[in-house]
């Protein structure tokens, strides 16, 4: 039993659960009224779509690419969800899916082209900026009543942001790591040739994992603004960093398909936790971003560390 | 033809090229139910291209695939051959790293899917597993990647025997037993009988001839992208199949005449190696002024040793295995990847061996740079208008001439070649023979890792290794074909 507990493959698989409840027990210890449904609500409130916006790179991450443009994106989304979206329902649906259908199409020209990725969504994150500037040119906007409505739910006993999460990250470990199909799209980050000497289509797993990746962006643009009830075109600039570093924290890596949605879910809630430990640390807010990158340090640190053990064991 | 076995596979005038490269000439070759058939050659002989174009993954240029009696050349690829029961278990293993095993067998299966794939997956390749190799030790929840090679490979020869919904008729096997250890390798040897027995067909190509003669039934041996034998595995013996695998002495390929006719052991001795992993045997020298040739089959140490070499000589301290006296440089033999700076210029990517020569003050002296660039240019006759174009603009040839000037331009004694010629027409592999020698006789000392007997009759004296070890060596008067191939296959032990 403890050699299991003390196996590299163990650790690895634990060090996100485990760097999530270090930092909560460490807000409990130096502010114990946060362990309340109310704050407990109140700190993870933003967590729901830093975590689906971490899920919408995940996807991306899982076939070797990165996605750069990710915030301006979640921008953008926020900014159609704040406006068409309310005055004429059907146009900005299709303004949605027809955000998605670009997503798929970015994943066609990475794959027919040979382009890399990072400069395709570089560019990719200019026109989305804007575009947002274009729909919304000042701050305001008004998010969709459904929308409040969903994101201000409450459940009894255990606040939303948990149960969304807990959603998000088990409906995504179902359809990416246990459907068959999930495996045909993992195998493709994680040996591309391979998969296509089985005769699959790589196109076609690469526009499905783009469009899921604009899919899971969406959501969270529409999530962020039924927080802030209003949008902005930079509502959600810092998101592509965070999202990058939310997949990295939950135990993914950057190339061969080696992805987890739980993960990445638990690094999403890791770094919004991060953000108000910081706060009750009593830490200027000029220092917080460093801090934070402090702290995503130290967990790439152990994860460093257990991966030289396994090398040696 | 009305055998009583039905013919699977029937391949008639099959050509593939690669760029100026022609890899397939024309193969004729047939597979019928219930055979297995060895496949055998040196290295680029065309085998492993072969059995691209059956197994679906590269598509052929010219020729008739008829495939259970329907010519699907035109449309063929991998989910036809899979339809057609073809499979292959591929030379570098093709498997997801990131995958389980069962989720790896699903990856080859369109019918592992909807409710209890999984389980479905998992019963299919343990009982497979279990058939093949019993006690294999593998369960089918491991990442793939965290597998050791021998297990990975059991695991992709298990997969390719699985069935589902699709039949299997063929299963291509390339060098299925490099990574086996012996027990492994019998049980999978074994299985190949029992499904030919089956009435299921096999391929079977390694460069263990014993395994070839043991166990197939039919022998065909493929030279420069065509098959030049083709009998009963019983009519042939080792020596009979070494030998068609050879060049028959043609009067083109005699060997360059030494005029000097050096003693070898005259001049200083400017490196002595002897691979990290080897104990007891042959040792590496190399004298001032000679061509050592490295010879045997891709992959048997060679690279490995040039590289000990070349560290050896950078840092500069002498090993217990390894002594270099003086400068060296290395030319790479996979020129994309290791070779050439493909932003830079031609100018640049000659020079920046010698950089160090040319600093003035604290900058580099542009008007020493061009004179080198232009020196070399000419010497070694670069075909471009410029040399401040970029390095891409030069053909293959080219760019491998640039890189020799690269070398050859320093202030190197000892000069390392992998494999260098690897796709160099043959014009320019005249003239860059002729430089060597010049170079050599002018002192420069050589070592040349080369696949191809044309190249090892350049050199003054050939060791050559097998499985990661030196077994013989040869001075240049007892060169021949058949020795080296010989001892190419010889156990290294």
């Amino acid at each position: 039993m403890w050699a299991y507990l003390s196996s590299p493959r163990f650790l690895r698989s634990i060090l996100p659960a485990a760097s999530l409840a270090v930092l909560l027990a460490a807000i409990f210890y130096i502010q114990p009224r946060t362990m309340s449904y109310f704050g407990l609500k109140l700190m993870l409130q933003y967590a729901v779509p830093i975590a689906l916006a971490t899920i919408a790179q995940m996807h991306i991450i899982t076939v070797n690419d990165l996605d750069l443009s990710i915030g301006p994106f979640v921008g953008l989304t926020a900014c159609i969800g704040a406006t068409l979206l309310v005055s004429t329902p059907l146009l900005g649906l299709l303004a949605l899916a027809a955000c998605i259908g670009v997503y798929a199409g970015l994943g066609a020209l990475v794959y027919w082209r040979n382009l890399p990725s990072i400069v395709v969504t570089l560019g990719m994150s200019f026109v989305w900026m804007g575009l947002s500037v274009l729909i919304l040119p000042t701050p305001g906007g008004k998010a969709p009543v459904w929308i409040k409505a969903i994101m201000g739910y409450e459940f009894p006993f255990i606040p939303l942001p948990i149960i969304a999460a807990t959603t998000i990250a088990l409906v995504v470990h179902q359809g990416l790591m246990h459907s068959s199909y999930g495996a045909v799209l993992r195998g493709a980050g994680g040996n591309p040739k391979a998969i296509g000497r089985a005769g699959w289509s790589l196109l076609k797993s690469k526009m499905l994992m783009y469009a899921l990746g604009g899919f899971f962006g969406v959501l969270s643009g529409l999530s962020l603004i039924g927080l802030t009830s209003a949008a902005d075109a930079h509502i959600a600039d810092r998101y592509t960093l965070y999202s990058i570093a939310g997949v990295i924290l939950g135990g993914g890596e950057f190339v061969g398909g080696r992805v987890s949605p739980i993960g990445a879910v638990l690094g999403a809630l890791t770094l919004t936790l991060t953000g108000s430990f910081l706060i009750f640390m009593k830490i200027s807010p000029d220092w917080q971003i460093g801090a934070q990158g402090g702290i995503l340090i130290i967990v790439l640190a152990l994860r460093a560390l257990i991966k030289r053990k396994e090398a040696m064991s | 033809m009305s055998t009583a076995r039905s013919r699977i596979v029937d391949l008639k005038d099959v050509t593939k090229k690669f760029g100026a490269v022609r890899a397939l000439v024309g193969v004729n070759a047939h597979v019928d139910a219930g055979e297995c058939l060895g496949l055998v050659g040196h290295n680029g002989a065309g085998k492993s291209t072969l059995m691209n174009v059956l197994a679906g993954t590269l598509s052929s240029d010219d020729g008739v695939i008829t495939i259970h009696g329907q010519d699907l050349a035109a449309h063929y690829n991998v989910r036809q051959a899979h339809r057609n029961g073809i499979r292959c278990v591929f030379q570098e293993l093709s498997l997801c790293p990131n995958l389980t095993v069962a989720e790896n067998v699903r990856v080859l299966h369109t019918a592992l899917k909807g409710v209890g794939w999984k389980q479905r997956a998992r019963r299919l390749i343990r009982d497979k597993l279990e058939e093949i190799f019993p006690g294999h030790g593998i369960s089918t929840d491991d990442v793939v990647g965290d597998l050791s090679i021998g297990k990975r490979q059991m695991v992709e020869i298990a997969r390719a025997f699985t069935v589902t919904t699709e039949p299997l008729h063929l299963v291509i096997l390339d060098e299925p037993t490099s990574s086996l250890d012996g027990i492994t390798a019998k049980q999978l040897l074994k299985h190949v009988r029992k499904a030919v027995s089956k009435e299921q067909s096999c391929i079977l190509i390694s460069h263990l001839l014993g395994e070839v003669l043991d166990y197939s039934d039919r022998i065909l041996v493929m030279k420069d992208g065509e098959v030049v034998a083709e009998r009963p595995a019983s009519e042939f013996t080792r020596d009979s199949l070494v030998a068609k695998m050879g060049t028959v002495i043609e009067e083109g390929s005699a060997k360059v005449e030494d005029p000097a006719h050096k003693v070898r052991g005259t001049t200083p001795l400017m490196v002595r190696a002897q691979d990290k992993y080897q104990e007891t045997g042959v040792e590496l020298l190399a004298y001032k002024g000679e061509i050592v040739g490295l010879a045997g089959l891709a992959g048997s140490g060679q690279t490995r040793t040039l590289i000990q070499i070349y560290d050896a000589a950078i840092k500069g301290k002498r090993t217990e295995k390894t002594a270099v006296e003086g400068p060296v440089a290395l030319i790479a033999g996979d020129r994309q990847t290791d070779g050439i700076f493909p932003l830079w210029s031609i100018s640049q990517n000659v020079c920046i061996r010698s950089l160090k020569r040319m600093v003035k003050g604290w900058m580099i002296d542009p008007a020493q740079e061009d004179a080198m660039a232009e020196k070399w240019k000419n010497k070694i006759k670069i075909k471009t208008m410029n040399m401040d174009d970029n390095i891409l603009s030069l053909s293959g040839g080219n760019q491998q001439k640039a890189l020799f000037a690269r070398a050859l331009g320093s202030d190197a004694e000892i000069v390392l070649m992998d494999d260098p010629m690897r796709g160099v027409d043959i014009g320019t592999k005249l003239e860059v023979y002729e430089l060597i020698r010049t170079e050599a006789d002018s002192g420069r000392t050589f070592l040349w890792n080369t696949t191809e007997m044309e190249e090892l009759n350049n050199c003054d004296y050939v060791y050559i290794f097998s499985e990661g070890k030196i077994v013989s060596e040869l001075a240049r008067d007892d060169l021949t074909e058949e020795k080296v191939l010989r001892s190419s296959f010889e156990k290294g032990n």
